[in-house]
């Protein structure tokens, strides 16, 4: 690069007297010119280039503390069953029927579908079992055209699935000597565009174009049930050309959180539970791993230093429902404290030598490094609370005996391994192993390591307290895995890529991702590999576009930064008293200004999100004249979507901030869809909730919001009334709206 | 006074030097991909020719690692700054370039701007002139760059 004369500084002075001077201008001129061109290009794409990181890292950073949340929520819900068999009393309710382990696995719920007809007025796609290429093919172009599967045709599918995978082994050995190429999908999370835009470049599923998907088709894009039919569509129709990995989102209890269960019970009101009931039966039958050739494996998350692929091959993984659902034993170990997020982990108890230094970790602030190719610094050791606040959670969870013996409780010297206990015998000592953990902990574990782990650039296995399930694993971890096993290649998901696909340690570990526009529009690309007999990769790239017209790069950072920066203010609200607070240590008195590097430091800590504040500032907060920090500002351009009810402020920033937790909860009370639960549900749900957060509001308070949210004073709230209230809108958004109306450019 | 006024700056030009450094350090090692250090310059404000870069380059890269640290990057960074060596372009001035070889009345074919900036001087990738001539207008097929530069300024100022 560079071109052959040297480029001293440009200067231009030998600017043309009259425009029509230059007609054919020197050859130095016109190299000078072009230069300052592309240099000054150059430094626009490089802007925006960063631009473009760092609303990665925001989309990253929150979506990451989301899925923490995520632990807190199904924590309560084991809290809540533990605490209250029904909420009321007309038998079981939806928690525990989603929640507990079902009492017999393999109940045929056959005649579910056999009984419900479809009535003449039904216009969407009539299938028949066995299915046939006709079928799948009305499939496509009905959810082409916004149909919607009858729930019958659904159950019916869902059925059939459940005996075929019922058949399938944990892992699945594949062979490329009998087929063209194989072609494997990430994470497609309900993109439908995404997944028609695959087969509309690559070819539908056929014996010539055998597909692998791994894991993750549903939950956070809109149209995850469409997507998951169409697989298991394909499934049943050439079960040997289809293959499908669970992803850690093929679990009921992410389903809550991320979306798939609300899509489900939108589009299906009458049966929309047991359609659930059989997805959760069926994600627990997907099988964990695929083989090529016995070279390649490919898993969702990604691999521990614990994994032991023929103890994976043996187990019932029908019996692990869900990552979120720990064995009993396991819960004494669950650190449920007061609001912290990231000391949140599940833990169970291993001979792994991570077990032994998990206070070290969990409090030193180098060893919580992060995967690779994404930017991320510890946010502080602001770990420590967690130890503190551990006496508090003792009330919450029942006590419960363990069942099995903490390697740490027995002394040992450094130079005994941990999986061994040294018991006195006649006059010497007796090295005796620990019993292991018990089966259905190692199990679990075994299945959570692959659905939620992800590789990092250090050596070594760690608990991966981000996700708050499975493990970090380093380049040694995946080494020996591959060498144990004779295996040249790992490829898994589980982490969007802003190509679609990233490599690391060393080549050995492939990321392929297959949703693009994950974030936003313009976020990132999707990918999908091929493979042939010589084993060799190959990426495919692609981005759906939802406009007809190519958006320049400019446009798309825009979006994607807009709504990145959206989200963040978002947080910012929903924290302000603990943010005012901490801004008013530095700030005695009482200016209503911080220096840029002190506000800095209080959003760290408070948000505990690792981002670049600094550069993030002109797009948070105002600056004084003298190059101090408003800090007030931040909070100014966004506000509550309708108005308020009476509320003490520290009530109303939990409601803004575990919205989303509670209109899952509330949906779940609300058995008939009516929209409203009664005001003794509703306190005591709250109540219930408060005390597991940790929050303390007392009951006045509540009777108080229950009252007057109790708009028609007939005893039922009308809750998608009240969580409006608590929806954080951009009051900018309004204004950028009207002008935009007022006075539209020319766009060239 | 005038010495505290002067190391007072150095600092903060330290400190938005380390932060800009740090959004491509990915595990926090004190050390970036060489091939970032371009998009870092570009970042902190300055405007260097790719020759600029690749000359700022060979002072700070770990022989032939792929690699630069913070320990080299920094200092030669500050000199850069606190020297301003590669200062912006003016408006003005990307205005002349345009009008210089090609046609003066404010707009260009794609093709003729394709053919200047994949040419000569430092040569744009394809990927590069593509986004560049994604900023056509759709209607008469021409590049207002009058127009581009004002759109593409006003953007930088973020």
């Amino acid at each position: 690069m560079g071109c052959g004369t040297s480029a001293t500084a440009v200067t231009h002075r030998e600017t043309p007297e009259t425009d029509e001077a230059v007609k054919s201008p020197s050859p130095a001129l016109t190299m000078k010119a072009a230069v300052l061109i592309q240099r000054w290009y150059r430094r626009y794409m490089a802007r925006l280039e960063i631009r473009r990181r760092y609303t990665w890292n925001i989309f990253q950073s929150i979506e990451y503390a989301g899925e923490q949340d995520q632990l807190q929520l199904s924590s309560f819900f084991t809290y809540m069953l533990d605490n209250f068999t029904q909420l009321n009393g007309n038998g079981p309710d939806l928690i525990s029927q989603l929640l507990d382990p079902v009492l017999d696995p393999w109940f045929d719920r056959e005649t579910c579908y056999k009984t419900i007809s479809i009535p003449e007025s039904y216009t969407g796609p009539r299938i028949s079992f066995p299915l046939s290429v006709s079928d799948t093919n009305a499939l496509l172009s009905a959810f082409k055209e916004q149909q919607v599967l009858h729930a019958r045709y659904v159950l019916q599918l869902l059925f059939e699935t459940k005996k075929l995978l019922k058949e399938m082994p944990n892992i699945i050995h594949l062979s490329t000597s009998y087929t063209k190429e194989i072609t494997i999908c990430g994470d497609l999370h309900g993109r439908l565009d995404d997944l028609l835009l695959i087969f509309y470049k690559n070819g539908l599923p056929s014996a010539e174009t055998p597909y692998i998907f791994n894991g993750d088709f549903v939950d956070r894009g809109k149209k995850s049930v469409e997507v998951v039919i169409l697989l298991f569509a394909y499934l049943l129709l050439y079960p040997d050309h289809m293959h499908l990995n669970r992803g850690n989102h093929e679990d009921h209890i992410m389903n809550l959180r991320y979306g798939f269960t609300k899509e489900v019970m939108q589009k299906y009101k009458t049966h929309g539970r047991e359609i659930l009931q059989l997805f959760q039966d069926v994600f627990s039958l997907l099988p964990i791993a695929t083989v090529i050739d016995a070279k390649i494996l490919i898993v969702h998350g990604g691999i521990s230093d614990q994994t032991d692929l023929e103890m994976l091959n043996s187990i019932e993984r029908h019996k692990v429902k869900s990552a979120l659902r720990f064995p009993r034993h396991s819960l004494e170990q669950l650190d449920i404290g007061q609001s912290h997020r990231l000391g949140k982990r599940m833990r169970s108890t291993d001979s792994s030598h991570s077990s032994r230094s998990y206070t070290e970790n969990h409090r030193t602030p180098s060893l919580r490094k992060r995967r690779c190719g994404v930017s991320r610094r510890d946010s502080g050791a602001s770990t420590s609370s967690s130890s503190s606040s551990s006496s508090s959670c003792s009330s919450l969870c029942s006590p419960r005996t363990p069942s099995c013996i903490s390697p740490q409780t027995y002394p040992s010297s450094p130079s005994t391994p941990h999986n061994v206990l040294q018991v006195p015998f006649l006059d010497s000592l007796c090295s005796v192993p620990l019993p292991s953990p018990p089966q259905q902990e190692q199990e679990w574990k075994q299945i959570v390591d692959i659905l939620w782990s992800d590789p990092k650039t250090q050596e070594g296995c760690m608990p991966n307290t981000f996700r708050g399930g499975g493990c970090y694993f380093g380049p040694d971890i995946t080494q020996r895995l591959l060498h144990q096993h004779r295996l040249q290649l790992l490829i898994r998901s589980h982490e969007c890529k802003q190509e679609g696909y990233e490599l690391c340690h060393d080549g050995k570990v492939i990321t392929i991702f297959s949703a693009s526009n994950y974030y936003e529009e313009g976020s990132n690309r999707g990918a999908y590999i091929k493979l042939g007999k010589e084993l060799v990769p190959r990426f495919y790239q692609y981005q759906v576009s939802r406009t007809t017209r190519r958006l320049t790069l400019t446009q798309r950072v825009r979006v994607a930064e807009g709504s990145a920066l959206r989200a963040l203010k978002e947080k910012l609200f929903a924290h302000r008293s603990e943010l005012m607070a901490a801004f008013q240590q530095y700030d005695q008195n009482e200016t209503g200004c911080v220096s840029v590097g002190e506000w800095a430091k209080v959003l760290e800590s408070v948000l505990r999100l690792d981002l670049p504040w600094r550069t993030l500032r002109p797009h948070l907060v105002h600056l004084a004249p003298d190059g101090s920090v408003e800090y007030q500002s931040s909070f100014e351009d966004v506000g509550p979507g309708a108005p308020l009810p009476q509320v003490a402020p520290n009530l109303a920033e939990t409601l803004f901030r575990y919205r989303t937790d509670l209109e899952i909860i509330f949906n779940i009370i609300d058995k008939d869809h009516s929209g409203l639960i009664s005001i003794e549900e509703f306190r005591h749900t709250w109540r219930l909730f408060s005390a597991h957060l940790g929050v303390a509001i007392d009951d006045s308070a509540i009777d108080e919001l229950a009252r007057s949210i109790d708009f028609n004073k007939d005893g039922s709230i009308d809750f998608t009334e009240f969580l409006e209230a608590f929806r954080v809108v951009h009051k900018l958004d309004m204004k950028e709206q009207l002008s935009q109306k007022m006075g539209r450019k020319k766009y060239s | 006074k005038l010495i505290s006024v002067v190391s007072e700056s150095v600092s903060a030009v330290e400190q938005k030097i380390t932060a800009a450094f740090k959004v491509f350090d990915y595990d926090s090692s004190n050390k970036v991909d060489v091939r970032e250090i371009g998009t870092i310059i570009y970042s902190l404000g300055c405007c260097p020719t790719q020759a600029d870069i690749h000359k700022f380059i060979a002072e700070v890269e770990e022989e032939h690692s792929g690699v630069v640290f913070l320990e080299k990057f920094l200092p030669a960074m500050t000199k850069v700054l606190l020297e301003n060596k590669f200062p912006p372009i003016p408006k003005s001035t990307i205005l002349q370039a345009f009008k210089v070889k090609l046609d003066q009345k404010g707009y260009l074919k794609p093709e003729e701007l394709k053919k200047l900036l994949m040419e000569e001087g430092e040569p744009f990738t394809q990927q590069e002139i593509e986004e560049m001539l994604a900023h056509t207008d759709r209607e008469d097929n021409l590049i207002y760059y009058p127009k581009l530069i004002n759109k593409l300024t006003s953007d930088l100022t973020q």
